[in-house]
C-alpha cells in the first residue's frame, strides 16, 4: 500500500524517469568512447603492423630467406616498445627474431593476434601483431607492443564500478533536485490553492519572475481567481439587494401593523386580527430568511466563513437545546457516542442543519420512539446522521423532498415553510457534502457525509 | 429614561422607530445618512444608539468604527436588512454590540436596548442574585427558593442566571437563544419554550406567587411580587 503510493508520486517517478535517462546516456558516451578509443588505436597498430610486414614479405620475396634475416636484425634496435618480430619454421622452431619463443596466440580476426610476451624478467606485455606465412615452410610473426592501451583498457574494466557507483549518486541527486525544484513550486501553488478554497478568496497564488509554465500556470489560477471572487461580490450584492429590498417594505408592514395593534383593545376583535396579520407576516419572514439562506448557501457565499469545526460539540449543543422538546413529545433523543470529528464548516449553518432534522425527527416520530443523532470519522469522510423511528420517506418521494417547498400529503397541516430540507441540502452541497435520506427500518435515516479535513501540509 | 440616537435611512420605519421609543418614555435624536449620525455621536452623550447597517454618505459599519476611533464606547445596537450570514460577525467585530435583522418585533428592540443598558452599567461584581425569595449563588452554583434548594441542570443555571441579571425586563426568545445558548439559528419550534416551562416547574412550582412570567407577544421577564 505504502510502496504504490510511493510510486504515484510525482517525485518519485521524476527521479526515477531522469535517473534512468541519465543513466542511459552517460553509459552510451562513456561506451562510444572507450569502442572509439580503441578501435582507432588498434586500426593505427594494425596499418603499422601490415606497412612492416610488407616491407618484409618483399624482402623475402627479393632477397630470400637469408636477405630477410638480415632486414630483421637491422630492425631490433627499434627495441621493446617498437615492433616485434618472430621468423620461424612451420613448427615454430624460432629462426632469428627478437622474441624468444614463438606466443601462444590468440585468433582475433584473419590475419590479426594478439598474445603476452616477456621483455625482461617477471614483466609482462601485450603485443598486437599477425602471422605471415613465407613460401618454403617459413612462417614471420609481426607486431607491436600494446601495453599502454592493454593498460589503459584494464584499468576502465576496473574502474566500471565506481563508474557505476557515480553515475548513480549523480542520476539520483540530479532527479531529486529537478523533482525538489519543480514540486517546491507546484507545493507553494497548491498550498495556496487550499487556502483559497478554505475560504480566503482574497488570496493569491505568487507568480515568479521568469515567465516559464509555472509563472503561466499561477498567472491564470489568479485570473480564475479574480473571475470567482467577482462573481461572489456579484453574487453576495445580489442577495444583498434582493434581502435589503425585501426586507425594507416588510420591516415598515410589521411597524404599521405593529402601530395599529397599539391603539386597540386587546381583547377586541380587530386586535386578534391584526394579530393573525402580524404572526402571518412573521411566517412570510421566516420563509424569506429561509429562502435567503438557500440561496447564500448555493451561491457559496457562506463559504468565506469557513473554519475548521468538531461536529461533536455541535451535535451536543444542539441536542441539548431539542432534549426537553423530544422528551415532551415522549421520545428519547441521544447521542451515539463518538470520536473526534473535524470538518472544515460554517458553524451556524451547520447548526441550523442539524437543528432541521432533529425538529424534523421529532416532529414526524410518534410517542414512544426514538431519535438517534449520531457524527463518526469514515473512510469516506465525516458522516452526520439523524435517525428516527417515524413512518419514514418512501424511497420515491426521497429526492423530491430535498426540493424546495415540497411538502408529502402526510405533512401538509403540520407547521414549517417546506424548505427545512431544502437547507439541509443547500448546506450540504455548499460544504461539498452529499445529503442521503436512508431508510431506517422503520423510520427515517438522513445522512450528511463531509470530506475528511485534510490534516498536515 | 434613555438618551437614544436613532441612525436610519428609511424614513417611514425611522419615525416609527422614533415614535416608539419617544412613547417608551425615552429622548430621541435622529439623523438620516451616516455623516449627520457621527457628528450627533461624538458631539452628545448618548446613553445608546441604534444605526441602520446601509446608510448614504458612510455605511453603518465605518460609521461605528469611527465613533470607536473616536474612543467613544456608547452601546451600539445595528440593524441590518442585509443578509444574514455573516453579517453579524461584521457587525460586531466593527464595534457594535448587538445586532437585529429587520423585520424586528419592536418589543424586541425594547428588550435589547433593556439589555445593553443594563450591561453598560459597571455591575458589582455579584455573587447572589436575589429576586423575591428566589436566590441564586454564582459561586457553588446552587438555587434555593424560599430556603429550600433546587436542583438545576448546567443550562437551566445559566436560563435562570441570564433572566435573573435582567429581572423587571422583558427577555425575548431569541435573546434568550443568542445568550444561553450562544446560537443564530432559527430554531424551527419554540424550544426556548420548552425549557422555560421545564424551569418554572422547578421554580415556581407548589409557590404561591409566580416569579417567573410570560410576557405575551414579546417573551419572558421574572420579577418578585409587586
Amino acid at each position: 500500500m505504502r510502496k504504490l503510493k510511493l510510486f504515484r508520486t510525482l517525485a518519485f517517478r521524476i527521479v526515477l524517469i531522469y535517473f534512468v535517462a541519465f543513466a542511459l546516456s552517460a553509459a552510451a558516451i562513456v561506451a562510444f568512447t572507450y569502442w572509439n578509443t580503441v578501435t582507432a588505436l588498434n586500426g593505427q597498430t594494425d596499418r603499422d603492423v601490415t606497412d612492416e610486414a610488407n616491407v618484409l614479405s618483399e624482402a623475402y620475396d627479393r632477397l630470400g630467406i637469408v636477405g630477410l634475416i638480415d632486414e630483421i636484425i637491422a630492425r631490433y634496435p627499434l627495441g621493446p616498445q617498437g615492433h616485434l618480430y618472430l621468423l620461424a619454421h612451420t613448427d615454430f622452431r624460432r629462426v632469428v627474431g627478437n622474441l624468444d619463443d614463438w606466443p601462444q596466440t590468440e585468433q582475433l580476426s584473419d590475419d590479426t593476434v594478439e598474445f603476452n610476451y616477456e621483455p625482461r624478467l617477471h614483466e609482462i606485455h601485450r603485443a598486437r601483431g599477425r602471422i605471415i606465412p613465407l613460401t618454403g615452410d617459413y612462417e614471420l610473426l609481426v607486431a607491436r607492443d600494446v601495453a599502454e592501451r592493454y593498460q589503459t583498457e584494464q584499468q576502465v574494466q576496473a574502474n566500471l564500478p565506481w563508474s557505476v557507483l557515480l553515475m548513480v549518486v549523480l542520476g539520483l541527486a540530479g532527479g531529486a533536485l529537478i523533482s525538489h525544484q519543480l514540486l517546491a513550486r507546484l507545493d507553494a501553488i497548491n498550498r495556496t490553492s487550499r487556502e483559497i478554497m478554505a475560504g480566503d478568496l482574497s488570496r493569491r497564488v505568487r507568480v515568479g519572475r521568469t515567465g516559464d509554465e509555472f509563472d503561466s500556470l499561477s498567472e491564470n489560477l489568479n485570473r480564475m481567481l479574480d473571475r470567482t471572487e467577482r462573481l461572489m461580490k456579484g453574487m453576495r450584492e445580489v442577495t444583498d439587494s434582493v434581502a435589503h429590498d425585501l426586507r425594507t417594505p416588510l420591516n415598515r408592514l410589521r411597524n404599521r401593523l405593529e402601530s395599529i395593534s397599539n391603539g386597540l383593545d386587546p381583547d377586541s376583535t380587530e386586535a386578534t386580527a391584526v394579530e393573525g396579520a402580524i404572526a402571518e407576516t412573521d411566517r412570510l419572514i421566516a420563509t424569506f430568511n429561509a429562502l435567503l439562506l438557500i440561496a447564500e448557501a448555493e451561491a457559496g457565499v457562506a463559504r468565506e466563513a469557513m473554519a475548521p469545526l468538531d461536529l461533536r460539540g455541535v451535535v451536543e449543543g444542539v441536542t441539548e437545546l431539542y432534549a426537553p422538546l423530544a422528551e415532551e413529545n415522549n421520545l428519547s433523543l441521544d447521542i451515539a457516542p463518538s470520536g473526534e470529528a473535524v470538518i472544515q464548516g460554517n458553524k451556524t449553518l451547520i447548526e441550523q442543519a442539524l437543528a432541521n432534522l432533529i425538529d424534523n425527527a421529532i416532529k414526524y416520530t410518534p410517542p414512544d420512539g426514538r431519535v438517534r443523532v449520531a457524527v463518526q470519522s469514515t473512510p469516506l469522510g465525516v458522516a452526520l446522521s439523524v435517525a428516527d423511528t417515524g413512518p419514514g420517506i418512501a424511497a420515491q418521494d426521497r429526492a423530491r423532498v430535498l426540493e424546495r417547498f415540497v411538502r408529502l400529503e402526510e405533512s401538509r397541516n403540520s407547521p414549517g415553510t417546506g424548505l427545512g430540507l431544502s437547507l439541509v441540502a443547500a448546506v450540504a452541497r455548499l460544504h461539498d457534502a452529499t445529503l442521503t435520506l436512508a431508510d431506517n427500518a422503520p423510520g427515517l435515516k438522513a445522512v450528511l457525509l463531509f470530506p475528511s479535513m485534510r490534516t498536515g501540509a | 429614561m434613555m438618551r437614544i440616537l436613532v441612525v436610519e435611512d428609511d424614513l417611514e420605519a425611522q419615525k416609527y422607530l422614533v415614535n416608539g421609543l419617544k412613547e417608551a418614555g425615552h429622548v430621541v435624536d435622529d439623523a438620516a445618512e451616516g455623516e449627520t449620525g457621527l457628528a450627533l455621536a461624538l458631539s452628545r452623550p448618548y446613553d445608546v444608539a441604534i444605526i441602520d447597517r446601509m446608510l448614504p454618505k458612510m455605511d453603518g459599519l465605518k460609521l461605528v468604527e469611527e465613533i470607536r476611533e473616536h474612543g467613544n464606547a456608547t452601546p451600539v445596537l445595528f440593524l441590518s436588512a442585509l443578509s444574514e450570514v455573516d453579517d453579524r460577525v461584521k457587525g460586531l467585530k466593527a464595534g457594535g454590540d448587538d445586532y437585529l435583522t429587520k423585520p424586528y418585533a419592536f418589543v424586541e428592540l425594547l428588550a435589547r436596548l433593556d439589555a445593553l443598558m443594563r450591561r453598560r452599567q459597571p455591575a458589582a461584581v455579584k455573587t447572589r442574585l436575589l429576586v423575591g425569595d428566589l436566590e441564586l449563588d454564582l459561586l457553588s452554583r446552587g438555587a434555593r427558593r424560599n430556603g429550600t434548594p433546587i436542583d438545576l441542570q448546567p443550562r437551566e443555571f445559566r436560563l435562570l442566571e441570564y433572566l435573573m441579571r435582567h429581572a423587571n425586563q422583558v427577555v425575548t426568545r431569541t435573546m434568550l437563544l443568542e445568550s444561553v445558548w450562544e446560537y443564530h439559528f432559527d430554531p424551527q419550534t419554540n424550544v426556548i419554550d420548552v425549557h422555560i416551562s421545564r424551569l418554572r416547574a422547578k421554580i415556581d412550582k407548589g409557590f404561591e406567587h409566580p416569579l417567573l412570567h410570560t410576557v405575551r407577544g414579546a417573551g419572558y421577564m421574572i420579577r418578585a411580587q409587586a
